[in-house]
């Protein structure tokens, strides 16, 4: 066949997936990053060009700071935790021992709950005084804390539940992982008389790499995408202690009705997205090992 | 979902029936959100069922669309799309941001006959504020709400207190919820003497306060606030008091969900919540418990809530004039009447509390009275030109006074600066 027919070929049974990622992904992002030059259109008004103006005001605005800075945090912990706890539940779960369907549903089960249903659940948890997490702490001797209520320790509380949602979705492949493993590894290690520790950190956690940069990469997007507990359980509140990013653009563009602004909130989000995207294939693709 | 989809494949077989049966028929859409319990989806489903009955040139459809927030996102998103419906119960201080945005015709457009204009006058004036600036009325009330407070009568009487006499002005507020706090062995607090919540909107809790205390958040034009007039700012320092100076009211922020919850877990023995809560209250307390108009400071003082009709620009002049019909219908007397014994929300007229169905509930509740007799010191709920944004300055800075991150005198300074910010357009 001839090679510039076979390039059209080509590319006629791609454009139908083309189409659809263009029209939903693409133009709609570079929509976004036109609008963000321009003003908020309102009734009368027309939109206009104002240049970098938004990205401007953004600098000035505390609130943006505020929830960039919480979103920082609420990457920095959740991840790291969120991926040891899966592990450590694959492992378990991966082993013979009873109730073992049992417990894997049970770890599984926070996933397939809806977000707003369980958040709205955990602020039962969370209420003070006859809140179940309070009264465990009583129990202890440890006073009541308002923790929904109290600047210092909200973006702690949704972090927790964040954790307690993406850690069973993350053992899922970790468990998946686990069992294509190779069992003659196993056997081999126990032969050798290598501990458990020294197994899982030379054989299991290497082999498991790939999987744990999807995972990695899944919970650096979750990180900034996750706000519906948010909005059910504290507005971003009390005074932005914790709004995170997506949830202070959902309030620009859906609340305050600023086109404007929320694109130029909307672009920087897309670019710390994008940062995550090519972190993963330039830097940790190279130094994960692909069997 | 299945239920959803049966029913969604019902109304489109039935329009097609009665579009081929009478094509001249004009549609009328309806979009509600639901903010209380009960089974709202039945009523308003019901009301459309008989409207479309009695008259028969209109169909009107009513589609449930979420919460307040989700409604007004989807009716605003459709509205820049250039097909907004026809008409749709939105919060009643969203009407500058309505019509800041073109979406909203005035009602006075449609209000042509004697009878007409004796309709609109038929609203408690309480009720009509936050629909009307620029000489015009925007929205109708439709499913409003006020704030009271609800006290445990049970724990009044433990507390060595008449359980038929809840406090009436701040300072008894203050002085019988020392007797009302209650502390363990180790000084953990076990029961408060009262909570009013403050997550999410403490802007309508606090406007309680602020007018009792004689200040006025915004002007009727709604471009100018009033967030550092020493009023108001005396009137947060006594909403942080309650914690701070007299220990009788929970720390930081208290959550609005769960307050009727702490109130029926018998952890605060009084409350400030929405009328709107009465009918779940009634159904879960285990103990005797009373409904007041709240402590008056220099005054009394209340705000109102809760959502108007709208009927929208965008919609033919056949469409809106059904609308507005709906609009009628659904605030006659005996409907309104209904609709607040179904609901807990206030009626929205003096009439529907003339009817013999809501005298005869009154007679075996009287709790059901108190938001009505509080409508006469009630005023319009805090409502701006940029809405949302004005008001999320002053919920930021009630937060931040609450939790102690600032002082109410430097809050509120931080607050009006932000909103001055925001509404220099507008002026």
């Amino acid at each position: 066949m001839h090679v510039g027919l076979r390039h059209i070929h080509a590319y006629l049974l791609l454009l139908p997936a083309f189409i659809f990622l263009v029209g939903f992904t693409h133009y709609p992002a570079i929509g976004t990053l036109l609008d963000s030059l321009m003003s908020t259109p309102r009734a009368g008004r027309a939109a206009v060009f104002v240049g970098l103006e938004n990205y401007a005001l953004m600098m000035d605005d505390p609130t943006f700071w505020k929830s960039l800075r919480n979103n920082f945090w609420f990457a920095l912990v959740t991840i790291p935790v969120s991926i040891a706890l899966s592990i450590a539940m694959a492992l378990w779960v991966n082993d013979k021992i009873a109730g073992r369907q049992f417990l894997r549903m049970s770890y599984f089960l926070p996933t397939v709950l809806p977000m707003i249903a369980v958040a709205n659940i955990w602020i039962f948890f969370y209420t003070p005084g006859y809140g179940l997490i309070n009264q465990v702490l009583q129990l202890f001797g440890v006073a009541s804390q308002n923790w929904l209520g109290d600047p210092s320790l909200v973006l702690g509380s949704v972090i927790v539940v964040a954790i307690w949602k993406e850690a069973g979705f993350f053992m899922i492949f970790y468990l998946a992982a686990l069992q294509t493993l190779n069992p003659s590894y196993k056997e081999a290690a126990q032969i050798e008389g290598a501990s458990a520790w020294y197994f899982f950190r030379r054989v299991q956690w290497p082999l498991l790499m790939p999987t744990t940069i999807f995972v990695l990469v899944n919970a650096l997007i979750n990180a900034f995408r996750m706000v519906d507990h948010i909005i059910v359980m504290t507005k971003g509140g009390p005074d932005n202690a914790s709004s995170l990013l997506l949830f202070y653009l959902y309030e620009v563009g859906f609340k305050f009705w600023d086109q404007g602004y929320a694109s130029a909130l909307t672009a920087v989000l897309l670019a710390i997205l994008a940062l995550v995207g090519l972190l993963q294939f330039f830097v940790l693709d190279r130094r994960t090992h692909y069997r | 979902m299945k239920k959803t989809w049966i029913r969604a494949a019902a109304v489109a077989a039935g329009l097609c029936m009665s579009a081929a049966a009478f094509a001249q028929k004009t549609e009328v859409s309806f979009y509600f959100p639901i903010a209380v319990g009960g089974p709202i989806t039945k009523i308003i489903d019901g009301y459309a069922t008989q409207f479309n009955k009695e008259n028969p040139s209109y169909n009107v459809t009513p589609v449930y669309s979420g919460t307040y927030q989700e409604t007004i996102v989807k009716v605003l998103t459709a509205h820049k799309a250039g097909k907004p419906p026809t008409s749709a119960i939105l919060l009643s201080t969203d009407t500058f941001t309505l019509a800041d945005e073109g979406a909203i015709a005035p009602i006075d457009d449609f209000v042509k006959t004697d009878a007409d204009r004796a309709w609109l006058k038929s609203f408690f004036p309480a009720f009509l504020l936050n629909g009307q600036f620029d000489n015009k009325t925007w929205g109708v009330p439709f499913q409003r709400s006020t704030v009271v407070l609800y006290w445990n009568k049970q724990l009044f009487k433990e507390a060595g207190l008449d359980p038929n006499k809840p406090p009436q002005t701040w300072a008894e507020t203050i002085s019988m919820g020392q007797k009302l706090t209650k502390k363990d062995a180790s000084g953990n607090v076990t029961q408060w003497g009262i909570q009013v919540p403050s997550s999410g909107f403490p802007y309508w809790l606090f406007q309680g306060f602020s007018t009792q205390n004689g200040g006025i958040l915004a002007n009727a034009a709604g471009n100018a606030v009033k967030y550092d007039d020493p009023k108001v700012v005396e009137a947060l320092q006594y909403w942080v008091d309650l914690s701070r100076k007299h220990g009788i009211h929970p720390p930081g922020v208290v959550e609005w969900g769960t307050t009727p919850r702490d109130f029926l877990e018998r952890k605060a023995a009084m409350i400030w919540t929405t009328t709107g809560n009465l009918t779940n209250i009634r159904s879960n307390a285990k103990f005797d418990f009373g409904v007041a108009m709240l402590p008056a400071g220099e005054r009394r003082g209340s705000p109102t809530g809760g959502g108007n009709f709208f009927i929208f620009k965008k919609a033919t002049a056949a469409e809106q004039a059904g609308a507005f019909k709906f609009a009628q219908w659904l605030t006659q007397p005996e409907r309104a009447a209904q609709w607040s014994i179904d609901t807990g929300y206030v009626a929205v007229s003096p009439a529907s509390y003339e009817t013999a169905a809501l005298k005869k509930y009154a007679a075996d509740f009287p709790p059901a009275l108190v938001a009505r007799d509080q409508l006469p010191h009630a005023v319009a709920e805090l409502s701006t030109h940029d809405n949302q944004r004005v008001t999320k300055a002053l919920n930021d800075g009630l937060q931040a006074a609450l939790t102690g991150a600032k002082t109410p005198a430097q809050a509120m300074k931080d607050a009006q600066t932000e909103a001055n910010r925001l509404l220099r357009g507008y002026k």
